[in-house]
C-alpha cells in the first residue's frame, strides 16, 4: 500500500504506460515452469479424478474399473445433493450479498489519502493474514452455547438460549459472517486499489458540476470499479461455492445436514464413505460449474474485452 | 488416554485430511504417492505393525519391545496419527508397503479388507492355544465378519455407560436412573431446577447415535439390529425402530437434552465438561469418559461421578443386560505377509498375562477372561469391576452401529441421526431415508 500513487495534486496523465503493447513480452518460453506445474498438480490430478467418476464406487481396495456414468446418474437423482446444491447457492448468495458492500464502502473510503485512513486500513487488514483454521477455531470457541459468547450474543440477535451453531439458520449466518470476517479485507483491498486508479479529474470535473459527495459515488466511482466488482464478485462466487475449511471446522455439515455443502458432501463421500468414486463425480461437478459460472459472470459483465477503462480519459 | 476408538474425539478430528480435501483430485494423487513413505515394508526380517497412534500407545510399544527380545524376526511398531488413521490404512493397504499387522475395529471396518481377501482367516488359531478360550466371546465375535474371526483384542473394553451425577441426584432426592420410571423423575426434577438432564454431544452426530442404539435394544432386543446388520433393510421400518424413535422424540421435545445439544460438541470436551461441572446431572457415553473426567474433573470423577446400565424401556423385549459400545479394538493379519509365524506369534502374544496387566495398569479394562482375578491392580477397582462384570454378563455386545455397519452406510446413518435429533427428518422420513440408503449400498 504505498501512499505515493495517490498523490493530491493533479498531474499529467502517463499516456506512455496505456500505449498498445509493442513493448517486448516474455517469451511463451518463460510460462512453460508455470504451465508445467499447473499441469502437474491441476490437471493431471483433475483428469484423473475424472477417470475415477467413473469407476463405481471405488472404496481405495484394489485398482479402479472403469464401471459406467453410475455416479453421475446417480448425482443427479440423489435428493441430498440438491439439498446441499441449494445451500451452497444460499451460502453463495448471502456471501455476496454481505461482502460486496462492506468491501466496497470499506475499500473505497480506504482509498483516500488521510493518514488515519491508511492505519485503520491496515488494522482492517489483519483478518486475512490469520490462517482460515484459526479463524474457524476462534469463532468456534467464541460460538459456544455453553462456554463461549454465544449465549450474551444471542438474545441480541434471536437465539434466546445462544443455540447460534446449533440452528438452521444460524449455523448458516455464522458460516456467511466468519467467511466474510475473513476475506473481506481482500475484496477490501481489492476495492481500495480500483478506487485509486480513477482519475482525480473525474472527481474534480463533478465538483464542478455541482455533484455531491454520494453523487459522485454513484455516478463515478460505481462505474468505474466495474471491472474491480466483477473481479471481486469472482472470486466471492467461486470461492463460495469451493469453501470447505470453514464448514469443516466450525459446523461439520451440522446440525444435521443443515450446512452440508457441496464440498463437505465430497469430503464425507471420500474420505468417511470411502466412495473415492462418487465424490469424484461431485467434485469434477464442480470443477465444470464453477468455471461456467465465472466464464458467465466475465462474459456478462463485458470485463472480457479487457477494455482499460481509462481510455478516453 | 483420553482417546481410544473411531468413535472417539481424536479420531473426528481430522485438521490433515482437512488441507489434503480442499482438492480432491490432488489428495488422492497425494495419497497415491505417500504411501512409501512410512515404513520399509516387509522385508529384512521383520514386520510392520500399524497402530493407532494416541497417548496410550506406550502399552503396545512396551509389548513390541518385550516380544522382539525373543523373536528373530523384529517388529516394527508404527504409530499413525489417530486422525489420520482410517484413511492412511486404507491408502497403504492397496500399495507394496502395506503393514502385516494393522489396528482395526473389526466388524464393518475391516470388511471391505475381508471381501478382497486380504486378511488371514484367524479362526483355527483362536481353536486352540493361547488364544482359545482366552477372551471374552462376546468380544472375539466383533471381531469376526461372517462367522471368522479376523481380529484378535489388543486394547480395553468400551461399553457405552449411562454415568450420573450423584450429588445432584443425592440434592433432590432421586434414584439412580436404572429404571425408565427414574430417569423420567430424574429429567423433570432437574428440568424444574434448571439442570440439563443429560449431556449430548449433538454437534458430533455419533453420541446421538448411542441413544438409538440402546432404546433399539432395549425395545427389540438385540436381533433387532443384527437384522438389518445382515443387510436386511426393512429392519429400519420395523415396530420397534418406530417405537425407539417416538421415544427418542419425546425425550427430545421434553428437553431431557436441554436445547443447546444441536451446537454442543463432545469432542471439543463441551458435553463431558457439563456433566462435570455439575451443568448437567446425565451423559450417555463409551467407558472412556470416565478417564476424561478423571484429567480435567478429578474431584468430580473421584468421589461423585456414578454409573450404571441403561434402564429397561416399559414393554420392552430386549434384555436389560445387554451392552453396546465398542467391544475392544482389535490386530489383524495382512494375508500378504512374508513372516506368518511371526505376525501370529505376536498377536497371540496379546493373551498373556503380562499384557494384560499392562492395559490394567495403562487404566483399561482388558477383555481377557483372566482379568477378573487382576482387577485389583486397576486405579478405581469399583469402576473396573463395574465395567468388567457389565461385559462379561451381557447376553450381546453390540458394536457401534456406525462401525458394524459398512461406511457407505454407517456414515450416512450419523448424519442421519444427527437430522433426526436435530428435527430436520421425522420419524418416518428417518426410517425410509435410511432403508434406501443400505439399499443403495448394497447394489
Amino acid at each position: 500500500m504505498t501512499l505515493a500513487a495517490t498523490s493530491g495534486k493533479p498531474r499529467p496523465q502517463r499516456h506512455g504506460a496505456g500505449a498498445p503493447a509493442r513493448v517486448g513480452r516474455p517469451r511463451l518460453a518463460w510460462a512453460l515452469p508455470g504451465f508445467l506445474f499447473f499441469a502437474l498438480f491441476a490437471v493431471v490430478p483433475m483428469l484423473y479424478a475424472v477417470y475415477l467418476s467413473f469407476c463405481g464406487n471405488w472404496s481405495g481396495i484394489g485398482s479402479p474399473q472403469l464401471s459406467g456414468a453410475g455416479n453421475w446418474t446417480r448425482l443427479f437423482q440423489d435428493s441430498s445433493i440438491r439439498q446441499a446444491t441449494r445451500l451452497t447457492v444460499e451460502l453463495t448468495v448471502l456471501s455476496w450479498v454481505f461482502q460486496t458492500p462492506v468491501a466496497m464502502l470499506i475499500g473505497v473510503w480506504a482509498a483516500g489519502k488521510q493518514r488515519n485512513r491508511a492505519v485503520l486500513a491496515a488494522l482492517f487488514f489483519i483478518p486475512l493474514v490469520l490462517s482460515s483454521t484459526a479463524i474457524s477455531l476462534l469463532f468456534k470457541a467464541l460460538l459456544d452455547p455453553n462456554f463461549g459468547l454465544a449465549p450474551s450474543i444471542g438474545p441480541w440477535i434471536g437465539f434466546p438460549d445462544g443455540n447460534i451453531l446449533g440452528s438452521t439458520n444460524g449455523a448458516l449466518i455464522a458460516l456467511v459472517f466468519v467467511g466474510g470476517w475473513q476475506f473481506m479485507p481482500f475484496h477490501t483491498l481489492i476495492y481500495q486499489g480500483g478506487a485509486r486508479a480513477i482519475p482525480k479529474s473525474f472527481y474534480d470535473a463533478a465538483a464542478i458540476d455541482g455533484a455531491g459527495r454520494v453523487a459522485q459515488f454513484v455516478h463515478i466511482t460505481l462505474p468505474q470499479l466495474r471491472n474491480t466488482i466483477t473481479t471481486s464478485s469472482v472470486l466471492i462466487v467461486v470461492g463460495s461455492l469451493t469453501s470447505f475449511e470453514t464448514v469443516f471446522l466450525l459446523t461439520q455439515g451440522g446440525p444435521g445436514a443443515a450446512t452440508s455443502t457441496l464440498s463437505w458432501v465430497m469430503y464425507q463421500n471420500a474420505f468417511d464413505d470411502f466412495n473415492f468414486g462418487y465424490a469424484c463425480a461431485l467434485g469434477a461437478g464442480l470443477v465444470v460449474v464453477s468455471t461456467v459460472l465465472s466464464l458467465l459472470m466475465v462474459r456478462l459483465s463485458g470485463f472480457g474485452s479487457m477494455r482499460s477503462t481509462r481510455e478516453g480519459a | 488416554m483420553t482417546t481410544k476408538s473411531k468413535r472417539n474425539p481424536i479420531l473426528r478430528k481430522r485438521g490433515l485430511r482437512a488441507a489434503l480435501a480442499l482438492g480432491l483430485g490432488a489428495a488422492l494423487s497425494l495419497g497415491a504417492s505417500g504411501c512409501s513413505s512410512s515404513s520399509t515394508g516387509a522385508g529384512g526380517g521383520q514386520i510392520v505393525v500399524y497402530t493407532y497412534g494416541d497417548n496410550s500407545t506406550n502399552i503396545q510399544q512396551a509389548a513390541v519391545d518385550a516380544f522382539n527380545k525373543t523373536s528373530t524376526v523384529k517388529v516394527k511398531l508404527v504409530q499413525v496419527p489417530g486422525n489420520d488413521y482410517s484413511p492412511k490404512l486404507r491408502t497403504v493397504m492397496t500399495s507394496s508397503s502395506a503393514p502385516d499387522v494393522f489396528f482395526n475395529w473389526g466388524g464393518g471396518s475391516i470388511a471391505p479388507y475381508v471381501k478382497a481377501n486380504e486378511l488371514v482367516d484367524l479362526t483355527p488359531y483362536f481353536n486352540q492355544a493361547p488364544l482359545k478360550g482366552a477372551f471374552l466371546p462376546s468380544v472375539v465375535a466383533a471381531g469376526a465378519v461372517d462367522g471368522k474371526d479376523y481380529g484378535v483384542p489388543m486394547r480395553g473394553m468400551q461399553p457405552v455407560i449411562l454415568f450420573y451425577n450423584k450429588t445432584l441426584f443425592a440434592q433432590y432426592n432421586l434414584q439412580p436412573p436404572n429404571t425408565w420410571a427414574a430417569m423420567q423423575a430424574a429429567i423433570t426434577t432437574f428440568k424444574a431446577h434448571g439442570v440439563i438432564p443429560f449431556a449430548l454431544g449433538g454437534a458430533d452426530n455419533w453420541p446421538d447415535l448411542m441413544w438409538l442404539e440402546y432404546m433399539l435394544d432395549r425395545v427389540g432386543g438385540s436381533g433387532e439390529f443384527t437384522k438389518i446388520q445382515n443387510g436386511d433393510s426393512s429392519g429400519w421400518t420395523d415396530q420397534a425402530m418406530t417405537t425407539s424413535l417416538t421415544d427418542i422424540q419425546q425425550l427430545i421435545q421434553e428437553g431431557a437434552f436441554g436445547t443447546k445439544f444441536t451446537s454442543t460438541s463432545y469432542t471439543n470436551n463441551a458435553a463431558p465438561a457439563l456433566l462435570g461441572s455439575g451443568k448437567a446431572a446425565m451423559q450417555l457415553m463409551g467407558s472412556w469418559d470416565y478417564a476424561n473426567q478423571l484429567s480435567n474433573y478429578p474431584n468430580f470423577a473421584k468421589s461423585e461421578e456414578g454409573f450404571t446400565t441403561f434402564p429397561d424401556v416399559a414393554g420392552g423385549t430386549g434384555n436389560p443386560a445387554d451392552v453396546v459400545g465398542n467391544p475392544t479394538n482389535f490386530w489383524s493379519i495382512n494375508a500378504k505377509t512374508k513372516y506368518l509365524s511371526t505376525a501370529v506369534a505376536f498377536v497371540q502374544y496379546m493373551a498373556s498375562d503380562t499384557y494384560t496387566k499392562a492395559l490394567l495398569a495403562g487404566g483399561w479394562i482388558p477383555t481377557a477372561t483372566t482379568t477378573s482375578s487382576l482387577l485389583s491392580s486397576y486405579p478405581n477397582p469399583a469402576f473396573g469391576q463395574f465395567q468388567y462384570q457389565m461385559v462379561q454378563q451381557a447376553p450381546s455386545f453390540q458394536l457401534s452401529w456406525d462401525q458394524a455397519l459398512p461406511t457407505a452406510v454407517g456414515t450416512p446413518l450419523d448424519t442421519e441421526v444427527g437430522k433426526f435429533f436435530a428435527g430436520q427428518v421425522s420419524v418416518s422420513q428417518f426410517e425410509s431415508d435410511m432403508q434406501t440408503t443400505q439399499k443403495n449400498a448394497g447394489s
